[in-house]
């Protein structure tokens, strides 16, 4: 670990106050947390029997929670590849050199970055109707993703296609290549590459904002969970309605948190390798050491 | 235009409740990201350690389930919220993770020579942090801060899921009228958000420019 530079490395003394100091912390979290597991007894909740209906085959809750994960993924992937390819043409669209084409794809953005996804979901679902135009839950869903997150990636691609350094294109029109095989050759294959990581972290973002099927009655996985509880309600009162909800939230929780590690992994491999892309560096303190070490020193000179 | 007026005091009620909303899970999620990123740089290892939990947890966690485990999960401990003070909460915690990361990526931007000099001339840690780094790291996260104010904005109209009259609402409960009027509605929610992101785009800019560091 390199020295901290905001704090000295703690003495003796001070080691001795923030091991007093952690031992209080991690009773007060500890008192917190029985606390909340008390609360949670005193109703009842945690019963091992409520919460094995989750793993009994025969209530149909694990199928039918794993159909529903099913289906948000469903989704988030259909939203994934539409709209990272209408992001992609967006983009280039946005770099055009002709105006129309420019203006066009630039007002397509700035309007779907400006209004909430929720918006545009409800407008497929409640506003396209009324011109005769009927979308299930699962089209008004997928297809609000796609015109949100379309506009949002394209703004990453167009941040990483203007990251690569002007040489670039320079010399790859130099070289004779045309606009189109600069763009696809050249320029996009290095913006993809450094942006990847914010990329995979918007895609994160998309299949989290699956979820809001739930407000619209998509069947993912809180609305399964919802249509669950009021499956068992009339027969065995609340008994499994917290199991339930807690399920499907830790169900969304976990496939984010595996998606996010495969964000972390490509920002490591792609960071690990940034000197080489050609591309402009953040301008980091030991970048410019080299440069320095270049010069011949007083010792070179016979 | 008549069904426009006849339900104006709908639509302003709607707009305000979304303001205020914003307004308030923002300072929420302004003072709590910025306590949490001054415990991710601290030299106590747990403050690090809690602080890296709360951000992973709730960065990975669609804002509809911390809707759900705040409005529908915390009667279960006896903590019934309504749903306007819930929904603000769960906005504001949420987006307390993404100020964090916003705060903390300013703080590591600023020169380690001023920490170095502030530690040199003998300040402590909290006072480094307080009278020369955040100050410093404020002025260069307001572009990255304004883009999550925007976002969160953009956010509650999450609430509308879970029975808030806000703008998004508005917008469903209104969805029986017939397509010219429906139109005139969602011309005015969506006027309703670009009132706030855009007038605070511009704000941010400006803001930008008057407290940017030249160096």
């Amino acid at each position: 670990m390199t020295t901290p530079v905001l704090f000295d490395l703690p003495g003796p003394k001070a080691r001795k106050r923030i091991r007093i100091g952690t031992v209080i912390g991690a009773l007060i979290v500890l008192a917190i947390i029985a606390f909340v597991l008390v609360r949670l007894a005193g109703n009842d909740q945690l019963d091992p029997q409520r919460w094995a209906v989750l793993f009994d085959p025969n209530s149909g809750v694990p199928q039918a929670l794993g159909e529903a994960l099913v289906r948000t993924l469903q989704v988030a992937l259909v939203g994934m590849v539409f709209a990272t390819v209408l992001g992609l043409f967006l983009a280039v669209g946005r770099l055009s050199d002709h105006r129309a084409v420019r203006i066009a794809a630039t007002t397509l953005i700035e309007f779907f970055r400006a209004i909430p996804l929720l918006v545009v979901i409800f407008s497929l679902y409640f506003v396209l109707p009324s011109f005769g135009i009927r979308l299930s839950a699962y089209a008004a869903l997928t297809g609000g993703l796609i015109l949100y997150n379309m506009a949002v990636l394209a703004e990453i691609f167009r941040a990483g296609i203007l990251s690569v350094a002007a040489g670039q294109r320079e010399a790859a029109f130099g070289l004779g290549l045309r606009k189109s095989q600069v763009m696809t050759l050249v320029l996009l294959p290095q913006a993809v590459r450094r942006m990847l990581p914010v990329l995979i972290a918007q895609l994160v973002v998309l299949l989290k904002d699956s979820s809001l099927g739930f407000i619209i009655g998509y069947f993912e996985l809180l609305r399964q969970a919802r249509s669950l509880v009021e499956f068992f309600v009339p027969r065995f009162g609340n008994q499994y309605t917290f199991q339930l909800y807690v399920a499907a939230g830790l169900i969304y929780i976990i496939v984010n948190v595996l998606l996010s590690q495969l964000a972390k992994l490509a920002e490591r491999r792609t960071s690990s390798d940034r000197r080489m892309t050609g591309t402009k560096g953040v301008g980091l303190p030991d970048e410019t050491v080299p440069l320095d070490a270049a010069t011949p020193g007083p010792d070179r000179t016979p | 235009m008549q069904f426009f007026i006849d339900n104006f005091p709908l639509l302003r009620d709607a707009f305000l409740t979304t303001l205020s909303m914003s307004l308030l899970a923002g300072l929420l999620a302004l003072v709590l990201g910025t306590v949490l990123a001054a415990f991710r740089v601290s030299p106590i290892t747990p403050l690090r350690g809690l602080s890296t939990f709360y951000v992973e947890t709730f960065r990975n966690t669609p804002l509809t389930v911390v809707f759900f485990f705040i409005i529908f999960g915390l009667p279960q401990i006896d903590f019934a919220v309504g749903f306007f003070t819930g929904s603000v909460l769960a906005v504001g915690l949420y987006t307390a993770a993404f100020v964090c990361e916003a705060v903390r990526s300013g703080i590591n931007a600023v020169n380690p020579g001023q920490a170095e000099a502030s530690r040199a001339i003998g300040l402590t840690f909290g006072q480094s942090l307080r009278e020369v780094v955040l100050p410093q790291a404020f002025r260069t996260v307001v572009p990255p801060l304004g883009n999550v104010w925007i976002a969160m904005v953009k956010n509650t109209s999450i609430a509308a899921g879970f029975a808030v009259s806000e703008l998004t609402a508005s917008l469903q409960r209104l969805s029986n009228a017939n397509a010219g009027e429906l139109l005139l509605v969602l011309l005015a929610v969506v006027i309703g958000y670009m009132l706030i992101t855009l007038t605070s785009a511009y704000g941010i800019s400006r803001m930008e420019r008057r407290v940017a560091i030249l160096r």
